[in-house]
């Protein structure tokens, strides 16, 4: 399996193609159709990420020492979005997750989507992915001390 | 030149910030409901005041705490004669709107409200003309009641008489909606709830900037609104009040200058307006927000008005032409804000589009979640304009509009 890095410098390769903002945007739309979608009985509040003009729900499972993220918003551009951000953090090790750097995001011009004033849940739902992956880290720290 | 006769090209002139380019495109800064940009009447009598005449008022036995101090309770004089109140020292300055009624719902709660005690607001109101009187209402054991609208936005102004009562002590409604743009009909709210011998504070910052305002002939007991909705700076907001009301209430803050004499004991407070106006004011926020009403005055409100609601107008019917606009707020007396929705499309992924394209709109619940929750939604998109915004900027929103659809519809 690819790395965090060489995940990221794939997405910047794809977005590379794109002259300007609206092909960018299109192909998002597009991503967005691809999302591992989470069960619809979890789009309810327990799983929302509160934005105040996107709503994003989130959910991560803990397999094989690997967490796999799956999501939704009502939004689709930020669907595309999420879905990158997916296809970058799921599946790995917590560890890898808490220890990445997420620069594709910035590096394919929409860094202006994660700015807290933007208030479309985005840079919440990075912060939710991360405490995910610390939670199932300190649980199966805990698992080993048992063993 | 507009047909109603003001120069547009001119008036755009005096607004520095609109000849820019986002994202390599004109700015066309329809968001004038969240914030209105400024004059350069305001930025230069702001400038000047930071570069040669700051200093703290009503403290000072020099020079510039003279000046400053002039320029501040003139600016109060400013304000006085701009909505017609008896007295300047009727005007208080605060840090706007938010403040104002928080300063208001603290006061008058203090020296009005007692358990039992109901306080009328609307369904269309921003979150600033409620949560204050919750928060009001959670202190005292006071009850908030509210005056619904229709589908249209309109207000169900004869359910007014039935929320009324005896424990009835205070109406808050706002002029403009923030969402709905409707135009409430404040004088006969205010007639209604004078012959039940209450209060009423109307909610201003829609309207200060839109429509004339008189507070002695709409005979109204408190009026707020902010100075950077009417093109003037950040920070500064008023709180009209009636002297018979003012001198009554208890201070908010309490503080420098707002005292007469302070022991361990006691302290005995200051007079009229100074008693509301605790530590260091924002006197150039005050003196710039004096500069923004000469400037409309130079114009004249009247006709900012009409032109507005000729570009409104127009904006409604290209956006009804385009077929698939959902416009909320369909009131007849509306002004100036335009909430829609764009069929099939997410107003976020909206939003981001238009702002590539150069647009400034408000996606969202516009600090009024209730309006939402009576359309079943979370927000929509909304265009609010100013006197500067014009036809060709309304076309260009419409072709965005198409260029949003085509993409996502």
């Amino acid at each position: 399996m690819s790395t965090i890095q060489e995940v990221q410098q794939e997405i910047v390769d794809e977005f590379a193609v794109f002259d300007d903002w609206m092909d960018r945007y299109n192909y998002l739309i597009e991503l967005a159709n691809e999302l591992s979608v989470i069960d619809e009985k979890k789009k309810n509040n327990d799983y929302i990420i509160k934005g105040c003009q996107s709503r994003v729900w989130l959910n991560a499972e803990f397999e094989d020492g690997k967490v796999i993220y799956s999501a939704e918003s009502d939004a689709i551009i930020t669907r595309g979005i999420i879905s990158l951000l997916i296809r970058v953090l799921s599946g790995r090790e917590p560890g890898e997750i808490i220890n990445a750097k997420l620069e594709f995001i910035d590096q394919i011009g929409l860094k202006e989507n994660l700015s807290p004033t933007r208030a479309n849940g985005l840079l919440a739902m990075i912060k939710q992915m991360r405490l995910y992956a610390i939670a199932y880290d300190a649980k199966s720290k805990k698992n080993e001390q048992g063993e | 030149m507009s047909m109603t006769g003001f120069n547009i090209e001119k008036i755009r002139a005096d607004f520095p910030v609109l000849a820019q380019k986002v994202h390599n495109k004109p700015l066309v800064y329809f968001d004038n409901g969240a914030t209105t940009q400024k004059p350069l009447a305001v930025i230069d009598v702001v400038n000047r005041y930071h570069s040669e005449l700051n200093s703290s008022i009503h403290r000072g036995v020099h020079f510039l705490s003279d000046q400053a101090t002039n320029a501040y309770e003139n600016a109060r004089r400013e304000v006085q004669h701009y909505i017609n109140a008896k007295e300047s020292h009727e005007i208080i300055f605060t840090s706007g709107t938010t403040g104002s009624i928080n300063m208001l719902a603290f006061s008058f709660g203090e020296r009005y409200i007692r358990p039992g005690d109901e306080i009328i607001i609307t369904e269309m109101e921003h979150h600033a003309n409620i949560v204050p009187w919750q928060m009001l209402c959670e202190r005292k054991g006071s009850k908030l009641k509210v005056i619904p609208f229709n589908d249209l936005g309109i207000l169900q102004i004869e359910k007014l008489s039935e929320l009324i009562t005896e424990k009835t002590k205070l109406i808050s409604v706002t002029h403009i909606s923030n969402t709905l743009g409707t135009i409430n009909p404040i004088r006969e709210i205010i007639n209604i709830a004078h012959r039940h011998n209450v209060p009423v504070m109307i909610d201003a910052a829609q309207s200060i900037q839109h429509a004339r305002i008189d507070v002695q002939e709409l005979d109204v007991d408190f009026l707020v609104f902010s100075g950077h909705k009417v093109y003037g700076p950040t920070g500064i907001g008023v709180v009209y009040g009636k002297e018979k009301y003012l001198e009554e209430l208890p201070p908010y803050q309490g503080g420098g200058d707002m005292v007469d004499e302070v022991t361990f004991e006691k302290t005995s407070y200051n007079v009229l307006p100074f008693k509301f106006e605790a530590g260091t004011t924002n006197y150039i926020g005050a003196i710039g927000l004096s500069a923004a009403l000469q400037y409309i005055e130079d114009i004249g409100i009247a006709k900012i008005a009409a032109y507005e609601t000729e570009v409104l107008n127009y904006g409604t019917q290209q956006m009804e032409e385009l077929g698939y606009i959902r416009i909320y707020g369909r009131s007849p007396q509306k002004a100036s804000i335009l909430c829609f929705g764009i069929e099939g499309v997410h107003m976020a992924d909206a939003g981001m589009i238009f702002d590539k394209l150069g647009v400034a709109v408000r996606i969202g619940s516009h600090c009024a979640q209730p309006v939402w929750q009576h359309f079943g939604m979370t927000g929509a998109l909304r265009a609010s304009i100013a006197l500067y915004n014009t036809k060709e900027e309304i076309d260009y929103l419409c072709k965005a509009i198409r260029q949003v659809k085509t993409m996502l519809g």
